[in-house]
């Protein structure tokens, strides 16, 4: 109990130094919002009346201080370069990149868990050897070349899906899927890789336990033996990379939603970036940094019930 | 276990989904289906940050929203023509100081009021006010008071007369907003135009749908269009082989430009704009200061070469801050050839041979590729450019053209009619505008005839002094399926039109 409590507060207190580190790190961010919105016909003057109007000109504390009492709330403001309030727009914008994300992982996992342990069990045959190889060039490959390249075949090739955009799925779940499977795979297959090299790397040290050999000696195959008591060790290490993978993904969904023009958190941040509409950035960096960390907290927990030794030992 | 197999259950069923639904793309690519329809999406590369051009800097608002949500009294037509727009027709009274518009009595806002006097003067005077901060405003400057005799008559008087400011009353700082409708400019538009903005989402798209109730000089013909913002160049021409878009507006892949010709399904048109691309140099500091060295740089510039790398060619060759389009062009392209050995000599005589000096870059494309040619071309004639990428346009705005920090830079000056303001006192080129104040403002003051003729004297002493490199004119490459009418190839006014946008 006491572990959990203590593992709470360092939770909370990451996530104040984060809003401490981002609201710093835009306050050194060259160039600023009166000046993009100004523009090339602009003066001195210009730019200033702008920064007023923006409340730029307030000291750095109030600044902080209204953002994160907003947030408390759960109101990330109003934006001063789009005029419309900022938490709607990180809501819609998490939506897409969550569904991105998690259909990612799970296909990621779906790919793997099957490949890693029949790769582990085929291990010195040709078969396994192919499975590795094949996992090699996946984890080589960059998901925005992934990208490019399915979006070459399925969508300019054979014209079965989309190339860009995005259908939220009120406006039916056909289009919706056909728009989602594409960024979905280019995340998938690079994740898959990466995880299968784990998950057998994780079955083989499990296959060299003593319990399995026990159960070999008692008369069960190797697969069966590791179906009934190896499997569930082996997801120890598997979930532990998976939660830490999970965070490469959501900074690999910034780039896959670029290159197929997808209104989620990656494609927000730029345009944020890009205007120095820094309440925008700020609202959305945190909501990444709360996200990933909250995936750690997770994992953490998830280990201790998997593990019965980490939570008789907490 | 049996959580972790009820998990993986339940995700391949969602799996099976996923690769059981197939294709919904709709690859209505076959021409004869397109005649029916009512609907057109047109790919733009940037965003309107907000709807409200009136605070807000930027040609995404305008491009989008003038000419087909506000109207000015005036617009400019392809040919770069002023044409009657909510006026009729105009007098301008013998001093050439007072216009007298009449007003289209058929006009009405989105809101269904009618479009009056005091709405236009209620508009032109709000551009002077504090609620106005685009600093582009500063054209009405010349206004000196707005008069509404009746609701279908104002009256302008200018403070002196101006050849220029009928033109600029086609821009943004002309549209006329209803005095209901400014509340939340950034986020609804109350317009005179042909199209209203139906929905604006951010990240994705703008939809317009047609008016029923719009009499105007310019209706339009499809009751749905959109225009669909891709950051990513490829993405957009991806879109459109694929059928999911139907028109590009500027090409920004010329590269591909090729492809889409040999393509019978679709059709290219390369249009001019009103966008210089200008080798900026530090007039006012450091090493461009003195004007051997900056004719040195131009005679080493074969701007030809340098668009042919960075463009694909697709692109005018103009050597002063003049567009074809505009009156008072003239070819001035000769007057600093590509001559290396010339050069190379004038890098001697200003003795900056092997001084190293930074050549600032904005993050664009054209810029990038602009740049690396051009650097190429100058190291050859004993130069040392350091090449700065610099974000634009935030990190570009603040260090280049606000800080002055730069010797050298490379950047498109989109605005019309713009040598003025690039070449002004206190501009970032630090060009010493003494020499062409007075003749332009004579020029300003004066008849049409001396009106063109005192402005290409400002351009061709600009151009003389060595002011600036002027690479190319940005072209405006539009691509379309091939049935689509009614394109504006030519982007010579703020607006990307949509009215004429037709199926044949």
């Amino acid at each position: 109990m006491r572990a959990l409590a203590s593992r709470l507060l360092q939770f909370v207190l990451t996530v104040w130094a984060a809003t401490v580190a981002v609201f710093a790190l835009m306050q050194i961010l060259p160039g600023n919002a009166a000046q993009v919105a100004a523009g090339m016909s602009a003066t001195a003057e210009d730019v200033a009346r702008i920064e007023q109007e923006f409340g730029l000109d307030r000291p750095l504390i109030v600044q902080y201080g209204d953002w994160v009492t907003g947030m408390l709330q759960g109101d990330f403001g109003t934006s001063y370069v789009t005029d419309a309030p900022i938490t709607p727009l990180v809501l819609n914008s998490i939506q897409v990149t969550l569904i991105l994300v998690v259909s990612a992982m799970v296909l990621a996992l779906l790919i793997a868990v099957p490949l890693g342990t029949l790769a582990a069990l085929l291990r010195g045959r040709s078969l396994g050897a192919v499975l590795s190889g094949l996992s090699q060039v996946g984890v080589a490959v960059p998901n925005f070349l992934a990208a490019i390249l399915l979006v070459m075949v399925f969508s300019l090739g054979l014209g079965w899906f989309p190339s860009s955009g995005w259908q939220a799925p009120i406006f039916g779940i056909g289009g919706f899927l056909s728009h989602l499977i594409l960024p979905v795979f280019s995340l998938a297959l690079v994740q898959g890789a990466i995880l299968t090299r784990y998950v057998r790397s994780a079955v083989l040290e499990i296959m060299r336990e003593d319990y399995l050999r026990t159960a070999r000696a008692k008369g069960r195959t190797s697969a069966s033996a590791l179906a009934v008591h190896g499997l569930r060790n082996a997801a120890i290490p598997v979930v532990t990379v998976a939660g830490v993978q999970l965070a490469t993904l959501l900074i690999g969904a910034v780039v896959i939603e670029q290159v197929f023009v997808l209104p989620g958190m990656g494609s927000e941040l730029v345009r944020a970036v890009e205007n120095r509409d820094l309440l925008a950035v700020q609202a959305i960096v945190m909501v990444l940094v709360f996200l990933v960390l909250a995936l750690n907290l997770i994992i953490d927990l998830l280990y201790t019930l998997l593990d019965p030794r980490v939570r008789n030992a907490a | 276990m049996s959580r972790l197999s009820a998990a993986v259950a339940g995700t391949a069923v969602l799996a099976l989904t996923i690769t059981g639904c197939g294709a919904g793309a709709d690859s209505s690519t076959g021409s004869e289906a397109n005649a029916d329809r009512t609907d057109i999406i047109v790919a733009h590369t940037a965003e309107p940050v907000n709807l409200d051009f009136t605070t807000t800097d930027g040609a995404a608002i305008p491009q989008a929203l003038m000419e087909n949500v506000y109207e000015s009294l005036v617009r400019i037509d392809q040919d770069g023509e002023i044409q009657p727009a909510l006026a009729t027709e105009w007098e301008l009274s013998d001093d050439r100081l007072t216009y007298t518009f009449t007003l289209d009595e058929n006009a009405t806002f989105s809101n269904g009021e009618p479009v009056t006097a005091d709405d236009v003067k209620f508009s032109y005077e709000r551009v002077g006010s504090d609620d106005w901060t685009n600093a582009l405003g500063a054209k009405m400057d010349v206004v000196d008071s707005i008069a509404a005799p009746d609701d279908q008559t104002v009256e302008i008087t200018l403070a002196n007369p101006s050849n220029t400011w009928l033109f600029n009353l086609a821009s943004l700082v002309g549209a006329v907003f209803h005095p209901d409708g400014v509340d939340d400019l950034a986020n609804t538009a109350v317009g005179s135009g042909p199209y209203e903005v139906e929905e604006f989402t951010r990240g994705q798209q703008i939809v317009f749908t047609k008016r029923a109730d719009y009499a105007g000089a310019t209706p339009g013909e499809l009751d749905t269009v959109t225009f669909r913002y891709f950051d990513d160049a490829v993405a957009a021409s991806n879109a459109l082989k694929s059928g999911q878009i139907d028109v590009i507006g500027n090409l920004q892949t010329p590269e591909l430009t090729s492809d889409f010709e040999a393509d019978d399904t679709k059709q290219v048109a390369e249009g001019t704009t009103n966008g210089e691309v200008v080798l900026s140099m530090n007039n006012a500091d450091g090493i461009f200061a003195d004007q051997t060295a900056r004719e040195a740089v131009l005679h080493g510039i074969d701007e030809q070469a340098v668009l042919d790398t960075a463009w694909g060619g697709h692109g005018t060759m103009i050597g002063s801050m003049v567009p074809p389009t505009d009156p008072y062009y003239e070819d001035l392209t000769d007057v600093w050839p590509h001559d290396v050995e010339k050069a190379k000599e004038l890098v001697e005589e200003a003795g900056i041979e092997g001084e190293e000096f930074t050549f600032t870059v904005p993050s664009r494309p054209y810029a990038q590729a602009s740049a690396e040619m051009v650097a190429a071309q100058l190291e050859e004639i004993g130069l040392k450019p350091d090449i700065v990428t610099q974000e634009f346009p935030a990190v570009w705005l603040d260090e280049t053209m606000t800080n002055h920090d730069y010797d050298m830079s490379v950047i498109n000056h989109v605005e019309a009619r713009d040598l003025l303001t690039v070449f002004g006192e206190g501009y970032y080129t630090g060009y010493d505008s003494s020499g062409i104040e007075e003749i332009a403002a004579a020029a300003d003051e004066g008849t049409e005839e001396e009106y063109v003729e005192g402005m290409k004297e400002v351009a061709r002493t600009i151009t003389d002094d060595a002011a600036a490199g002027f690479l190319y004119l940005f072209p405006n490459l539009v691509v379309a399926d091939a049935t689509v009418t009614g394109l504006p190839v030519n982007a010579v006014s703020d607006s990307f039109q949509i009215y004429d946008l037709a199926w044949s």
